[in-house]
């Protein structure tokens, strides 16, 4: 298991000096940042000088080395716009994205592996067909659309909860949550159901096919000839094994629920690292696009390697394989 | 003695979109305790959904539409899925043809063998599982202990159907329905199992019902035969008699199919033609197409049952006898 995990941190070092070196070319071929840095009235003369300071007069590739060179002494560089670590910005607005994630991942298991069994287990039933239909919904709407319009029914309509912004935060352990107030709930309620609206549909999809596919398998008839419960049957014979994809893919999908927040953030004004990149974008602020990306590959990496091991715990028949290998 | 199980005149059909399928259509039949009765057929001639049927086990668009199953005395037709489950596994089991497939892959033989036990008796986990370890021994599966910690693909498959088999006993039912439960194995499993079902029924006292399409099991482990084609059960008696003498000529066609070392050489004998599609019996007799001894009365009514020489049998024109 140990080699299994050095060899998957070697990989990662490998995949994040790949995506550094790609995002790092993409912005210095998207525009000059000194444009953004240098004040209005600037003279040719002043932006010449930021020119210099920051490096930007050498060719590409040398800059890309210093880049590196800094990489590799620990400088993740500072942002062009807010003057502080891009890494450390980034960093302290993590926990808020990983909050909404993290909640819209819940959402979506929550709602969405009843719905799914249900769907699966009896899919002539009328609540079944209303299920799948809803799903391809949630699957083709737009997240923006939905993030607005879930907007104008709740909050300017009904009135019942805020659009934007992340309320009040407690302070646990040095890390900002909104989780432990009810008025930061209402603010995390809309932003998590948008983000976790496409998830939702896919664990719905998943489990249905899954359950579909297992109640018609042999031990299932067994389990029924042994007399066990429906309920047995349903909880453990065939959910364990359909938790096995679901498990992979929600891993999976939870990198993604991070890394492609920005919509989400944007819409609801959620101060995440989403939207702090969209910033970073517009203003061409190289060092904190790539610090951000790295952030990304990292957390991607860390779950693969997550859902691995957690793959292992769910099915005996990979375990054994794993310790022969 | 009283029959554990007196089946008649079941009848389970499907309903489906091409039409009516009478899978089962009249059958009827009744086992002693301790009595093997081997239930043959090719596939599709209704053997299995029969014993679905029994177990209670048969999934919509299927239907027990007319009949009576009476288990120890107790009528099983109409019952509700709570009264069905609590005898299932308890007074009747099953035993299924592919023990890869039988036992869950992502549970361990303990937390399956263990939750059959609670299923029906309320005592506590650990006397659960010794009940467990014992059933293993009970089937020849030796050091059950440390067994009962490992998952199914870690068994081969004779293993597994052991396992199967131990998890069936757990209870003592009064019937076994095994489903062709040799048939995925090799020929030298395939025998041990076959004399450790019919150790395990002698010493219990379980009545058996063995389905198979295989002849030479039947011959090896069961007391009596009942032949099933399409739907309907066209002879059964002793399964000496049954076997020596064919009276019906399906019967005797599925013998001579068997190839033996007194046949070498010679060509092997077959049934010409196939099954007929449940869902499009011809009118009369529904072996009558394919029948070498098919007289008009065949094509137009389907034979009632009859008695002869203490068998009993579907048939215008049988075989004379021996």
């Amino acid at each position: 298991m140990l080699a299994f995990i050095i060899r998957r941190l070697a990989q990662a070092v490998v995949v994040v000096l790949a995506m550094v070196s790609i995002v790092f070319f993409g912005a210095y071929v998207v525009g000059d940042p000194v444009w953004m840095m240098a004040p209005g009235d600037a003279t040719q003369e002043q932006i010449e000088e930021i020119r210099r300071t920051f490096g930007f007069d050498q060719p590409a590739h040398v800059q890309f080395l210093r880049f590196l060179a800094d990489i590799a002494r620990g400088e993740f560089g500072r942002s062009y716009v807010h003057g502080s670590s891009a890494i450390g910005l980034i960093l302290e607005r993590m926990p808020a994205t990983l909050e909404l994630a993290f909640a819209a991942l819940v959402f979506a298991i929550l709602f969405g592996i009843p719905l799914g069994l249900y769907a699966g287990l009896k899919p002539d039933h009328w609540f079944s067909r209303a299920v799948m239909a809803g799903s391809i919904l949630g699957f083709s709407l737009p997240t923006f659309w939905v993030g607005l319009m879930l907007i104008m029914l709740f909050s300017v309509m009904l009135g019942w909860l805020p659009a934007t912004g992340r309320g009040p935060t407690v302070n646990v352990l040095g890390v900002e949550t909104s989780l432990l107030s009810l008025e930061g709930w209402r603010h995390l309620m809309l932003p998590a159901i948008n983000l976790g609206l496409l998830k939702l549909s896919l664990v719905i999809r998943l489990t249905r096919s899954g359950a579909r596919e297992a109640s018609l398998q042999d031990y299932v008839k067994f389990a029924r000839a042994k007399g066990l419960s429906q309920g047995r049957i349903i909880g453990v014979h065939i959910l364990k094994n359909i938790l096995i994809p679901i498990v992979t893919v929600l891993g999976l999908e939870f990198g993604s629920l991070v890394a492609f927040s920005v919509v989400t953030e944007t819409i609801f004004a959620w101060p995440g690292m989403g939207k702090l990149l969209l910033e970073s974008i517009q203003r061409l602020d190289r060092p904190l696009i790539v610090a951000y990306v790295m952030v990304v590959v990292l957390l991607f990496v860390t779950i693969n390697l997550i859902v691995d091991i957690l793959y292992s715990a769910l099915d005996p028949r990979v375990r054994i394989t794993g310790a022969e290998s | 003695m009283a029959a554990v199980l007196e089946v008649e005149n079941l009848a389970t059909h499907f309903a489906l979109r091409e039409g009516l399928v009478k899978a089962v259509d009249g059958v009827s039949f009744s086992i002693a305790p301790g009595e093997v009765l081997g239930l043959v057929g090719e596939s599709g001639s209704g053997k299995s959904v029969t014993g679905f049927s029994i177990m209670g086990l048969v999934d919509p668009p299927g239907r027990i539409v007319s009949g009576s199953i009476r288990l120890e005395g107790r009528e099983l037709v109409g019952l509700s899925e709570d009264e069905m489950r609590g005898l299932r596994g308890r007074r009747v089991a099953m035993i299924f043809q592919d023990p890869m497939m039988t036992l869950n892959p992502v549970l361990r033989i303990d937390t399956q063998m263990i939750e059959s036990v609670l299923a029906h008796d309320r005592v506590s986990e650990k006397a659960a599982r010794a009940r467990a370890a014992a059933a293993l021994t009970q089937v020849g599966i030796p050091s059950p202990e440390e067994r009962l910690a490992s998952y199914p693909h870690q068994f081969s498959g004779g293993m597994r159907q052991r396992v199967a088999i131990a998890i069936a006993l757990l209870h003592r039912p009064a019937l076994i329905v095994a489903d062709e439960p040799t048939t995925a194995l090799d020929v030298t499993i395939q025998s041990q199992i076959l004399a450790e079902a019919q150790k395990l029924c002698r010493e219990s006292g379980a009545a058996l019902l063995w389905i198979t399409h295989d002849l030479a099991v039947v011959a090896g482990l069961a007391d009596r035969v009942a032949v099933m084609y399409a739907g309907r059960i066209v002879e059964q008696g002793q399964v000496d008699d049954v076997l020596d003498h064919p009276l019906h000529p399906y019967t005797k066609g599925l013998i001579g199919s068997v190839p033996s070392g007194a046949m070498r050489g010679s060509r092997l004998a077959q049934i010409p033609g196939a099954t007929p599609s449940l869902g499009r019996l011809p009118p009369g007799c529904a072996f009558a197409p394919r029948c070498p001894r098919v007289i008009d009365v065949c094509r137009v009514t389907s034979p009632p049952e009859s008695q002869r020489e203490g068998r009993r049998l579907r048939c215008h024109n049988a075989e004379p006898a021996p």
